[in-house]
């Protein structure tokens, strides 16, 4: 294979905690050259190649060092130790128009915008029908920026830097600007780059979005490198693990209601009525709500709910939808709700717990995050969403 | 890469900073770039007014010109003054109003305060002109002064330029620089010979020396660079005559050390400012 576009090698990065940081003199003077400090390794001996070409993701959970990692790629902080080749021109987009200045009109800032990112004034020349254009805001390009809607400003940041033509492109997070169509646009033009052979480096904590695009990745925890390699596999893996420890307490967890009746536990059951928190797509599942009712409550109705791991509300289910009449209730006592299948794909999921009356006005109680249980990497894999529908293919002409 | 290679591969983003700051500058408002010339007025107003009527400063006859007028003294002195202490203060708060930037995107972090200061050389530049030809006006002899002028303008820029660095990186690290300076400006204001002319200075040692203290006042004095920049400027312009070679030396001196020790210092921290801001 051909050199690298980045070559990582031995990379440490330290930040220094500083107690009473309060950038002054006066503290400097009292403290005396001694500031009291704390050392935080945000990257510890991180060594890896980013080969010409791919597409890599940098995983791991909020500090773990992927987004200091792609600054000291952009040479926007300076690592303690350790080297970072980059063969090629690079660019960064770690925000959007972060270079305009407000008072100067939109053509202004595109050819000062273009110049920080290292563009010539011809190239800028050439390009600034396609910049404008691709940002949609060709009205506005004399009007001062400040006068930009929140969309117009980042699609126009979004634009002048893409339109950089760098041969390797940083991104941290900024995928999900703009609106759908945009979007889409800016999506194309990412295929448009890695068709071009470019290589780009994503940060996201959208899995989903990095599970499509990188081919290679790299999995980052506490400033250490995991692992790295094909992208499916690390993704995979660290979506398993970064969810291991689950607690069953209800004690703590966020939720609302009168009270007269509380939900005291949610099991999570499988089909050996072993409570779990993992279930592979197509098990049983049984959710059992336990409950104590401090006094007699007539006809109360039970439900259960499924959030996927980003909050979308997938599933809902309750004791009058499955023409389940209780009575009254007392005391302490458990329903159940039985699913033949679990039909999700691997992610992270929660389940919602909720009692309340007959007309669903009076909410005794409802617990936002009851349980929550991870559907592992095994089997049958269908490229994206939530739920899966077990698609087959078959060629018919 | 060194500061200076950094400055000449960004040659295009220097432009752009500049014209970003000129531009910036005084948008939004009536008068627009004639707020740079309307400053320097009322400031003169001002001080012709307690300096020139009030309290009358005596200023010598200007030798060869014949010049005798306190406004035209005043200004000779008073413009250069206004550009070293805008370079310095808005040289030294340029990376905190872009840290936005900084921490985003990486290119050579000395632009940035050379370019601030560049636009107010730009600024200095209409001032001058059109101070030669009020002083022309006047009947000052100043046409063949202009490349002298011209060549004590970039020394101001370089001197003014190397103090705007380090300050720059001292006030990343301590925020405290700025109203500490903002302080001492003013006392430097003072003892430069903007307002009254160097002959207070021997004058005030007499009086000391008659009440029989002896400080070497007027060599001290004259250890202020900005001293000796203010008495070629007035020397070329108001008096139409050489100045001393001696303060020539100095201000090249003074503009090639600051300058040098100011683009050491910003070498030094450049690599930590994103971080520290």
């Amino acid at each position: 294979m051909s050199t690298p576009a980045v070559r990582v090698t031995d990379i440490s990065k330290r930040f220094r905690l500083y107690h009473e940081r309060n950038q002054s003199l006066k503290a400097a003077v009292m403290r005396g050259r001694r500031a009291s400090y704390e050392d935080f390794w945000a990257l510890r001996d991180v060594s890896f190649d980013i080969p010409q070409g791919s597409t890599f993701g940098l995983v791991g959970v909020n500090g773990s060092g992927k987004s200091t990692l792609l600054k000291c790629i952009a040479r926007i902080l300076v690592p303690e130790s350790g080297k970072i080749d980059v063969t090629g021109k690079l660019a960064a987009l770690l925000e959007l128009g972060s270079g305009f200045h407000p008072e100067l009109s939109g053509r202004e800032n595109v050819y000062l915008n273009g110049s920080i990112l290292g563009l010539t004034r011809r190239d800028i020349a050439r390009k600034f029908d396609d910049i404008v254009g691709f940002a949609g805001v060709e009205e506005f390009i004399d009007q001062p920026v400040k006068n930009y809607s929140s969309g117009m400003y980042v699609r126009l940041g979004f634009s002048v830097a893409i339109n950089v033509d760098p041969d390797v492109l940083l991104v941290d997070e900024v995928l999900a600007v703009g609106d759908t169509a945009f979007q889409e646009r800016s999506m194309d033009k990412f295929l448009e780059f890695r068709r071009a052979g470019k290589t780009v480096v994503v940060v996201s904590h959208g899995m989903s979005t990095l599970r499509t695009m990188c081919d290679q990745a790299a999995w980052l925890e506490k400033g250490r490198l995991v692992e790295v390699g094909s992208a499916k596999s690390i993704i995979e893996r660290y979506v398993d693990t970064s969810h291991d420890h689950h607690d069953t307490d209800l004690s703590g967890v966020a939720r609302h209601g009168s009270g007269e009746a509380r939900v005291t536990a949610v099991r999570l059951l499988d089909g050996d009525d072993r409570s779990t928190d993992r279930f592979t797509t197509g098990e049983p599942m049984r959710i059992a709500v336990d409950f104590h009712a401090g006094q007699r409550i007539e006809k109360p109705v039970f439900g259960v709910a499924i959030e996927a791991g980003d909050g979308t509300y997938l599933w809902a289910n309750n004791t009058i939808d499955a023409s389940l009449t209780v009575d009254a209730i007392e005391g302490d006592g458990s329903v159940e709700c039985v699913i033949p299948r679990v039909m999700l794909q691997p992610g992270t999921y929660t389940v919602i717990a909720s009692i309340v009356d007959t007309t669903a006005q009076h909410v005794y109680d409802f617990v936002r995050a009851a349980a929550r249980f991870d559907v592992p990497h095994i089997g049958r894999r269908e490229s994206g969403g939530y739920v899966s529908l077990e698609g087959t293919w078959l060629q018919t002409s | 890469m060194t500061t200076f290679a950094d400055l000449r591969s960004s040659r295009e983003l220097f432009v752009n900073l500049t014209l970003r700051e000129i531009r910036g500058k005084y948008k939004r408002t009536a008068l627009g770039q004639a707020w740079s010339l309307v400053n320097p007025l009322a400031a003169m107003a001002i001080y012709s007014l307690v300096f020139g009527f009030l309290l009358p400063i005596q200023v010598s006859e200007g030798d060869p010109s014949g010049l005798r007028v306190y406004a035209l003294w005043l200004l000779c002195g008073l413009l250069p003054w206004l550009f070293i202490s805008a370079v310095i203060t808005s040289g030294m708060g340029s990376l905190i109003s872009d840290a936005n930037l900084i921490k985003k995107v990486w290119f050579p972090r000395v632009v940035i305060v050379v370019a601030v200061a560049a636009s107010w050389l730009f600024t200095h530049a209409i001032e001058m002109g059109v101070l030669v030809v009020v002083l022309l006006i006047f009947g000052s002899a100043v046409v063949p002064w202009i490349p002298g002028i011209l060549l004590m303008m970039v020394l101001v820029f370089a001197f003014a330029t190397g103090i705007a660095l380090m300050l720059a990186v001292a006030n990343v690290y301590f925020r405290d620089t700025q109203h500490f300076v903002s302080i001492f400006m003013q006392l430097w204001f003072y003892l430069s010979p903007v307002l009254y002319p160097f002959r207070y200075v021997t004058e005030g040692a007499q009086r000391l020396e008659e009440r029989g203290i002896a400080l070497p006042l007027e060599f001290i004095y004259r250890l202020n660079p900005v001293e000796r920049f203010i008495q070629v400027f007035r020397s070329m312009m108001y008096d139409n005559a050489w100045p001393a070679l001696a303060d020539v030396i100095y201000c090249v001196v003074a503009a090639v050390v600051s300058l040098t020790v100011g683009y050491l210092v910003f070498n030094r921290h450049e690599a930590r400012i994103a971080e520290e801001l």
